[in-house]
């Protein structure tokens, strides 16, 4: 849902906050939907958040920082999850983790210098029938074992080449 | 409302529904330990220190936000609740850095030292902890030009958060992160002094440890004392004589201007002056530009300037209302202005050889001196402020016996003042005085009547005073606290008519400014030491000969021989500023 | 349907819907007179299923569709969860129940021929274990899931959908509403069970102009999954429960605040929503009754403590989800400062049950405490990993072996985990326990949200209660210290203990710090964060000792105490595991027995894999 124009993007934001301005509690929603436009919450979404809906900007942060779906550093262009809810961490998840981290050559939280991949483990995504199992943006990949990753990686991989 | 009966540890008490246990318990002299309790500024039961019992509960509840019921029956003590409390205490050792011998507050002032010693808490059973896991990942230090802020020693008892969010509505610090990486701090993490923070100081204030304190100036100052070429003045607020005795076992409220006087000479400094020289100053000043609104049609209501932590709150959230805030500088500023001009020239110094050290309640001072639209003629009008804290430190370094020593006087001639200056240091103050030279100059004559009742008391947030002299009505507010400020100013922007308004940054005023004394939770929970310091004031002004700012003869002089009238060109140039816009800051 | 000014159906025309629908969907009730298709096709398109590519069949039945028009003859319902999640993509066609599971492409369009066109069900594709799976299940709070289109109102109406909230309007007073709630003895099914109809009637009496009724859709025990299989296989049953709550209480405003992580079950929510306000059963006047109410979602965004009531609350106002100690309670002073019911979605699922079937059904089924049904999110390792409905009291044993076909492999059962992070392990020798709230509770674990973890004897129960306090200090909120720093202190024990460098105080350490968390944490997910490892030590406290004491991990999972052994009997010395091994910690020879060296191995178990003969051996 990226948009690369940053004027359409500081639109949309300010549609956004517009739209929520006399909402109770409208801050987590608008930070989705900042989120959502660009991708993360930089320092001037949050200044521009905290402006238009008369929130101070540390609570702002203080709320960003609190919650895990919110990024305040950019995430790559593919964003794969590896869930480590227990029925994955059971069959092996946390085997999996480790073998993203050694092939992007990245730990979790971080995102590829090439800005493709980025690496997050993530709670319970509720599909435990599938365990392990990890998506990467919207697909979901199940029952999966090390020896799945490098295919997987190696697609996203040939479709940027 | 009604009363119930609740038993606590056995003793009966009868006490209003609406009590809290920990209130409950005060009443007959039992003492439930607490650490994040504050009453009326944080009450958020998270610190798990209070922890009781109560019959028919399973669990543990914390004392001072539990409200007591009809037939409750509590116990405060008991091995379970010592057992956890203990652990607990050591839980929050465990994350604390022990550097006790250099930190400020554990000179009797740490409420966390305090209560692990109350706990009987000991070093191997935190320290093991310590030796064997990583610790919090150590955080930088904030020193900023006001504040200085260690997150090391933060324990998260979020008293900071409130106050900054709730009481004063500045918002320049939340709660981030989460979970065991939690820290108090700001947007971005950024410094202190690169937000909206008004460097108020009210966090130091209720913080039970040394994670907040005033940025450090002694050295400097102690620097400009040790120097043999400077002329070093010093300068004292109203408000600090009414609480500086605290630090030194006085009882809260003990006015000990004497003892200051003698034991700033014996700090080596060459004159003492007196900030209520200044504040007389000011009020000459601030009295005439608001005749000169009423009178001219100039942009009304005149809102008083001397609280910099209001003037940079202004500045943040009410750009629009600049033009209103009176363009006097400060007491401090004005008279630190007057000693490196007028002084200065009738003795001869050379100004740049003097340094002006303001001992001040207020932390936001040591911004407002930084100012650069402050300085004339690229020159600041006072070098170095400390807080009133800092003067009882350097008292005690150098080993003087506060206690034991003479009433020296001020120094003339800028150490004459009137009982008007005086009262400056506490909410409604700078009104009073105000309306007292206001009312003579319009009258023409004297007035006896100069008490203005309905501007003083701590209480009311905001106080409105409807006063007619001659055919003038002057409708004035006070409001201190910045959240009463914002409240005022809503008011005031929704088209409420005001001709004149005073405001203070601090709940109660320079009084309880971010530089005062610092007292623990357990003082403030109980006692009203806000109004204590605030008698302390009243009294020293009713014991005054002069208590109207235009008859102190110094005041007079001064217009005489050098500053010409008051408004004047001269005073233009010496005694007033301009403002900023800081909203997209 | 007749243009109308009016805003809302009235219950006769909802009535008449469901008539009409249920006509239309014959084939599926297996009687009654058949306008509609004579074959439905039943796909699950809920997250399980359509991660395992449940969209790939739709596609493929369009595309049938189209070259063969058989519209008339066939109807392509996409549907909620089934349950059988391990066996996804699941397609079912009615009439008959013939279940067919892990269907491709290629499968559905051998259905389709055989089947569909063909009359002769796919042998080969029919589950195995659809009897087994289903037999003990009663599903109630589930009974629409995999039975209707979640995206169509008009389905769920013809299952008796918005049946009880006609009932309520027209025959009973809130009193009454309150008064069956109350004595259905319907739980919370999101954690301590505290009774569904106390709750409403303590917020029923506060007098207060403005209420709130929320529902806790942020769930958060990592392997529970059944309140995201409802609303996403039948949201409509929450919406109506919702507003029923409403209606009893006095509130007119509902919250569902549900995690940002279930996009699917979002959308379906929000349709579910656009389709009841559009028939007026939700809105200023419904079912023209006089009676108002209306939702809003709100989305988490990734806090497991906002499952908490306080905290979810907290949030939604906007701030950091911190929970606050009670009093007041939810029902007295809750979201923005309203006296506020807050229930999950499995107990609100089946409140319209309870009406419409009546008190003495619902208290026939389940035990004296616990009455209905739990939802079990059975995963882990078991063979049929899924969702399973079944009646309060039924045993562990019924649940893994008879209903969930038992442990893989041939491996031994060794415990279940149920509460998640709040929860506890239940051990082999107490398979037999009938499960209800008490029972749990009393075993030291609890009833959490309905997450079921089957772990065999591959499972290294000391790693199991380090995975839950990673978990518990990445999710602590960070408000209180015992929870903030007491978690962090029993991980870092914990975690010497799996690196084999723990000691017997450190146990007595974990004992000690448990407790001052139980006792002394401000909320109830901070009070029962120390109850995996709790557990764990009281049932398996020997494998503790091994890891501490003999340094040694019985289960083989925790790295740094593992060794791997090449079994000099069975050796063939292949040399296959020393060109395997990345750092070349293997040696040996035809005439030298291979070696592993210990100081070199990383114990990434490449030569175990690779070895083909099976000689190397994990901690021997």
């Amino acid at each position: 849902m990226c948009c690369e124009n940053e004027a359409l993007m500081e639109e949309m934001l300010t549609k956004v906050i517009e739209e929520h301005k006399d909402m109770p509690g409208a801050l987590i929603p608008v930070l989705h939907e900042a989120q959502g436009i660009y991708g993360y919450l930089p320092e001037e979404v949050m200044k521009k958040i905290s402006d238009g809906l008369g929130v101070p900007v540390a609570k702002v942060y203080g709320v960003a920082t609190f919650y895990s779906q919110f990024s305040l550093i950019k995430k790559g262009k593919y964003r794969i999850n590896v869930c480590m809810g227990t029925a994955c961490y059971v069959k092996g998840s946390a085997d999996i983790l480790n073998k993203l981290k050694e092939r992007l050559a990245i730990e979790v939280g971080e995102c590829t210098e090439d800005g493709k991949f980025s690496l997050d483990a993530c709670r319970c995504i509720g599909a435990c029938g599938l365990a392990p199992v990890i998506t990467v943006n919207d697909e979901v990949y199940g029952r999966l074992t090390e020896a799945d990753i490098d295919s997987i990686i190696d697609k996203y991989e040939a479709m940027e080449a | 409302m009604g009363k119930v009966h609740v038993t606590i540890d056995g003793i009966q008490v009868y006490v209003p529904d609406d009590y809290t246990i920990l209130e409950a318990a005060k009443e007959i002299n039992i003492h439930i330990p607490t650490l994040c309790f504050l009453k009326d500024v944080s009450e958020i039961g998270c610190c798990r220190m209070c922890l009781v019992e109560i019959k028919g509960k399973k669990s543990l509840e914390a004392a001072c936000v539990h409200p007591v019921y009809d037939g409750m029956e509590v116990r405060t003590h008991s091995p379970e609740i010592t057992r956890v409390r203990k652990k607990n205490m050591e839980l929050i050792l465990s994350n604390h850095p022990a550097i006790c011998q250099s930190c400020t507050r554990s000179d009797s002032h740490c409420e966390l030292q305090a209560l692990a010693n109350m706990l009987d808490v000991h070093f191997s059973n935190y320290k093991k902890y310590q030796e064997t896991v990583t610790q919090n990942a150590a955080v930088d230090m904030d020193d900023g030009i006001s504040i200085q802020r260690d997150p090391n020693r933060c324990v998260l008892c979020r008293r900071c958060i409130s106050i900054c969010n709730n009481i004063q509505t500045v918002g320049a610090i939340s709660a981030i992160n989460r979970g065991f990486n939690t820290v108090i701090g700001t947007a971005g993490n950024r410094g202190l002094d690169d937000t909206v923070c008004v460097s108020c100081g009210q966090c130091i204030n209720v913080c039970p440890t040394g994670a907040l304190q005033e940025h450090r100036d002694i050295d400097s100052v102690w620097d400009a004392l040790y120097d043999e070429d400077k002329y070093v003045v010093v300068q004292t607020a109203p408000a600090v004589r009414a609480a500086l005795g605290e630090e030194f076992g006085n009882p809260i409220g003990t006015d000990v201007t004497g003892k200051m006087v003698t034991a700033l000479r014996m700090l080596g400094f060459d004159k003492v002056f007196d900030t209520n020289t200044g504040a007389d100053l000011t009020i000459m000043e601030e009295g005439t530009e608001l005749i000169d609104r009423i009178r001219g049609g100039g942009v009304l209501p005149l809102i008083t300037s001397c609280s910099p932590g209001w003037v940079k709150f202004c500045e943040h959230n009410f750009p629009e209302m600049i033009p209103n805030l009176s363009t006097c500088k400060s007491p401090h500023e004005m008279l630190g202005a007057i000693i490196k001009s007028y002084y200065a020239e009738k003795n001869g110094i050379d100004p740049d050889k003097m340094v002006v050290v303001s001992v001040m309640p207020c932390t936001a001072k040591k911004f407002e001196s930084q100012r650069p639209e402050l300085a004339v003629d690229g020159r600041a009008d006072v070098d170095f402020v400390i807080t009133t804290r800092e003067l009882a430190r350097m008292i005690k370094s150098i080993g003087i016996d506060f206690n034991a020593i003479g009433d020296g006087s001020f120094d003339d001639p800028l150490g004459q003042s009137t009982g008007a200056g005086l009262i400056f240091g506490t909410t409604g103050g700078v009104m009073e005085a105000a309306l007292r030279t206001v009312a003579d100059i319009i009258n023409g004559v004297s007035s006896d009547s100069i008490d203005y009742m309905e501007v003083r008391g701590i209480e009311e947030g905001i106080k409105i005073a409807e006063v007619r002299i001659a055919d003038l009505n002057i409708r004035a507010a006070v409001a201190h606290g910045l959240g009463n400020a914002r409240k005022l100013m809503e008011r005031v922007k929704a088209g409420e008519h005001f001709d004149f308004i005073e405001i203070m940054a601090c709940p109660g005023g320079c009084i309880n400014g971010g530089g005062q004394p610092l007292q623990v939770s357990d003082v403030r929970n109980w006692v009203d030491f806000k109004e204590k310091r605030a008698k302390a004031l009243y009294k020293g002004d009713r014991e005054k000969f002069i208590r109207k700012s235009h008859n102190n003869p110094a005041i007079k002089k001064l217009y005489k021989e050098y500053l010409g009238m008051a408004g004047g060109m001269k005073a233009h140039k010496l005694l007033h500023t301009h403002y900023v816009n800081r909203r997209d800051d | 349907m007749a243009a109308s000014i009016r805003d809302y159906k009235t219950i006769t025309e909802i009535r008449e819907i469901r008539e009409e629908t249920r006509k239309k969907i014959g084939a599926r009730l297996g009687k009654g007179v058949c306008e509609g298709a004579e074959l439905h096709m039943m796909i699950c398109g809920s997250t399980g299923c359509s991660s395992s590519g449940s969209g790939k069949l739709l596609d493929k039945l369009d595309e049938l569709m189209a070259r063969d028009g058989l519209e008339e003859k066939v109807a392509v319902v996409k549907t909620g969860c089934f349950g059988l999640c391990a066996e996804g993509p699941i397609v079912m066609v009615q009439p008959g129940n013939y279940m067919y599971t892990q269907v491709t492409p290629e499968d559905i369009e051998e259905i389709w021929e055989c089947h569909i066109k063909g009359g002769a069900p796919v042998e080969r594709l029919i589950s195995q274990n659809q009897a087994e799976f289903f037999s003990k299940q009663k599903r109630i709070a589930l009974r629409n899931c995999g039975r209707i289109n979640p995206e169509c109102i008009d389905e769920y109406i013809a299952f008796d959908g918005y049946e009880a909230l006609s009932m309520v309007l027209t025959e009973m007073d809130p009193e009454d509403v309150i008064d069956t709630i109350k004595k259905s003895g319907l739980r919370g099914r999101g954690g301590g069970g505290f009774p569904a109809g106390i709750k409403w009637e303590a917020a029923a009496k506060e007098e207060c102009a403005v209420k709130y009724i929320c529902c806790n859709a942020d769930e958060g025990d990592p392997g529970a999954f059944m309140d995201r299989s409802i609303l996403e296989g039948d949201p409509h049953s929450v919406i109506e429960a919702m507003a029923i709550a409403g209606y009893a209480v006095g509130a007119h405003k509902g919250f569902i605040y549900i995690r940002a992580e279930y996009p699917i079950a979002v959308e379906r929510l929000r349709t579910a929503i656009g389709q009841a306000r559009e028939y007026g059963l939700l809105g200023k006047n419904i079912l023209g009754r006089g009676f108002e109410f209306d939702i809003e979602i709100r989305l988490g965004a990734g806090a497991f403590v906002c499952g908490e009531g306080s905290a979810l609350m907290i949030s939604i106002e906007g701030n950091r989800g911190e929970p606050r100690p009670k009093p007041p309670r939810a029902t007295e002073r809750g979201l923005f400062d309203k006296p506020t019911v807050l229930n999950n979605v499995e107990t609100f699922a089946n409140v319209p049950q309870i009406i419409v079937k009546g008190l003495d059904w619902y208290n026939s089924i389940g035990t004296e405490k616990s009455k209905g049904t739990k939802v079990f999110a059975v995963s882990g390792k078991i063979n049929n990993t899924g969702l399973v409905e079944i009646p309060m009291g039924t045993s562990l044993r019924e649940i893994i072996y008879d209903i969930g076909g038992g442990i893989p492999d041939g491996k031994k059962f060794k415990a279940a985990q149920t509460g998640g992070p709040s929860g506890g392990c239940i051990p082999a020798e107490l398979i037999d326990t009938p499960i209800d709230y008490d029972s749990l509770t009393s075993l030291g674990s609890m009833m959490g949200s309905g997450g079921l973890i089957v772990m065999d004897e591959s499972t290294c129960m000391v790693d199991i209660a380090k995975f839950f306090l990673e978990f518990t200090v990445d999710e602590s909120c960070g408000k209180c210290p015992p929870c903030r720093i007491g978690t962090k202190r029993m991980l870092e024990i914990i975690t010497r203990i799996t690196e084999g460098k723990g000691t017997m105080e450190d146990l007595d350490e974990l004992e000690e710090l448990s407790h001052t968390i139980k006792r002394g944490a401000l909320c109830g997910l901070g009070q029962s964060a120390p109850n995996p490892v709790l557990s764990t030590m009281k049932y398996f406290k020997d494998e503790y000792i091994a890891h501490v004491r003999d340094k040694k991990c019985p289960a083989g999972v925790c790295i740094s105490m593992l060794r791997y052994i090449i079994e000099k009997e069975s050796c063939k010395r292949c040399g296959i595991c020393a060109k395997n091994c990345p750092v070349g910690a293997i040696s040996g020879s035809k005439e030298q027995p291979y070696v592993i060296d210990q100081d070199k191995c990383i114990k990434c178990g490449v030569c175990m894999s690779k070895c083909p003969f099976k000689s190397i051996m994990k901690n021997a």
